[in-house]
């Protein structure tokens, strides 16, 4: 289980800067088996690595870059229509993005199904889903450390860095909106600090 | 995660049956849907066979067991821990004598109660004697 971990923790390390690694390292338990879990808080800006670029489609077919989102916050969701845990987490992204929209905030779901959108297209319907979802590839696997666990859920801020990784169905719906309540608030604060700057000079 | 054990040797004759045990072993706290998941979007547990040198006749599953977690209300349909997967195969008659490999593929998906892993298959021989 060790060495399982340590896998792990060093190919995401790898892949997104070793913000992972520092994650897991001081958050997984290490005796016995629990279900992995990680629990990340939102981290120091200074901390916090740059989200790997992708390009994919959505379910309209549109070209979508993650650069696109820059200035936003967005909750990226790794996630497949098998994966229980996913759908609990489903309906607590719709309610984040209503609420959250006005604010620049975004959810994009990136499925993981190896189906396709055959697969993808119905369960969006089914479940009214009201974000972007977007069909993920082995690539963008790739460059998110290989996205083992599902769901992955990662937290980025206005300037497309990575606040938060959560593996797996870790934290609960208040969590995930204080966070993302915290880096709405503190861009917004940290923006209007640098405007009132600029205006006294 | 899913780990298969070694698979015996199945000496056959031609024209009759005979079994053979996939023993599966699955890491503590994980399971995969059965091979009848309680709910259309689960991926189940299908053990498939090529079509030569035998036929596979059936396909045994385990009993699964119903079981609840954080992420589902209701109990899914699962195995877990140690199981096997029994096939009956026939030889043809007019099969060739001698040895042969029947090829399989255990498909499964596994998940704990917090994450779940993609879809994975494992790809099983079966050492034939044909008489």
């Amino acid at each position: 289980m060790a060495l399982l971990k340590l896998i792990r923790a060093a190919v995401w390390g790898g892949a997104v800067g070793g913000f992972l690694l520092w994650t897991a390292c001081s958050n997984i338990p290490e005796a016995g088996f629990e279900p992995r879990s990680v629990k990340a808080a939102v981290k120091p800006e200074n901390d916090r690595k740059t989200a790997p670029e992708f390009t994919l489609k959505d379910s309209n077919g549109q070209t979508v870059h993650l650069a696109d989102y820059k200035g936003k916050v967005v909750l990226l969701d790794f996630w497949a229509t098998w994966c229980g845990p996913c759908k609990v987490e489903i309906p607590w992204f719709m309610e984040f993005e209503q609420q959250f929209k006005d604010r620049g905030f975004a959810v994009l779901g990136v499925s993981m199904d190896e189906d396709g959108w055959d697969a993808v297209k119905p369960y969006i319907e089914d479940l009214k889903i009201n974000y972007r979802v977007l069909l993920g590839n082995e690539q963008v696997s790739d460059i998110y450390g290989g996205l083992d666990s599902l769901p992955t859920t990662l937290l980025i801020d206005r300037q497309g860095k990575i606040a938060s990784i959560h593996i797996g169905l870790s934290r609960g719906k208040e969590e995930f909106r204080n966070d993302i309540d915290h880096l709405l608030g503190a861009s917004a604060a940290s923006n209007g600090a640098r405007t009132s700057l600029t205006a006294a000079k | 995660m899913l780990t298969v054990g070694p698979v015996d040797k199945l000496t056959i004759q031609r024209g009759a049956s005979g079994e053979v045990k996939i023993a599966a072993q699955l890491q503590p706290g994980y399971h995969v849907n059965s091979n009848t998941p309680s709910e259309e979007y689960l991926i189940p547990l299908k053990l498939t066979w090529a079509k030569e040198p035998l036929q596979a006749e059936q396909v045994v599953y385990p009993k699964p067991q119903s079981e609840k977690y954080d992420f589902s209300p209701t109990p899914l349909s699962v195995f877990s821990g140690n199981f096997e997967v029994v096939t009956r195969f026939k030889a043809p008659a007019d099969a060739r004598n001698g040895p042969a490999i029947m090829n399989g593929k255990l498909r499964y998906q596994a998940c704990n109660n917090k994450e779940c892993l993609p879809p994975r298959t494992i790809e099983i021989q079966v050492t034939l004697d044909i008489q």
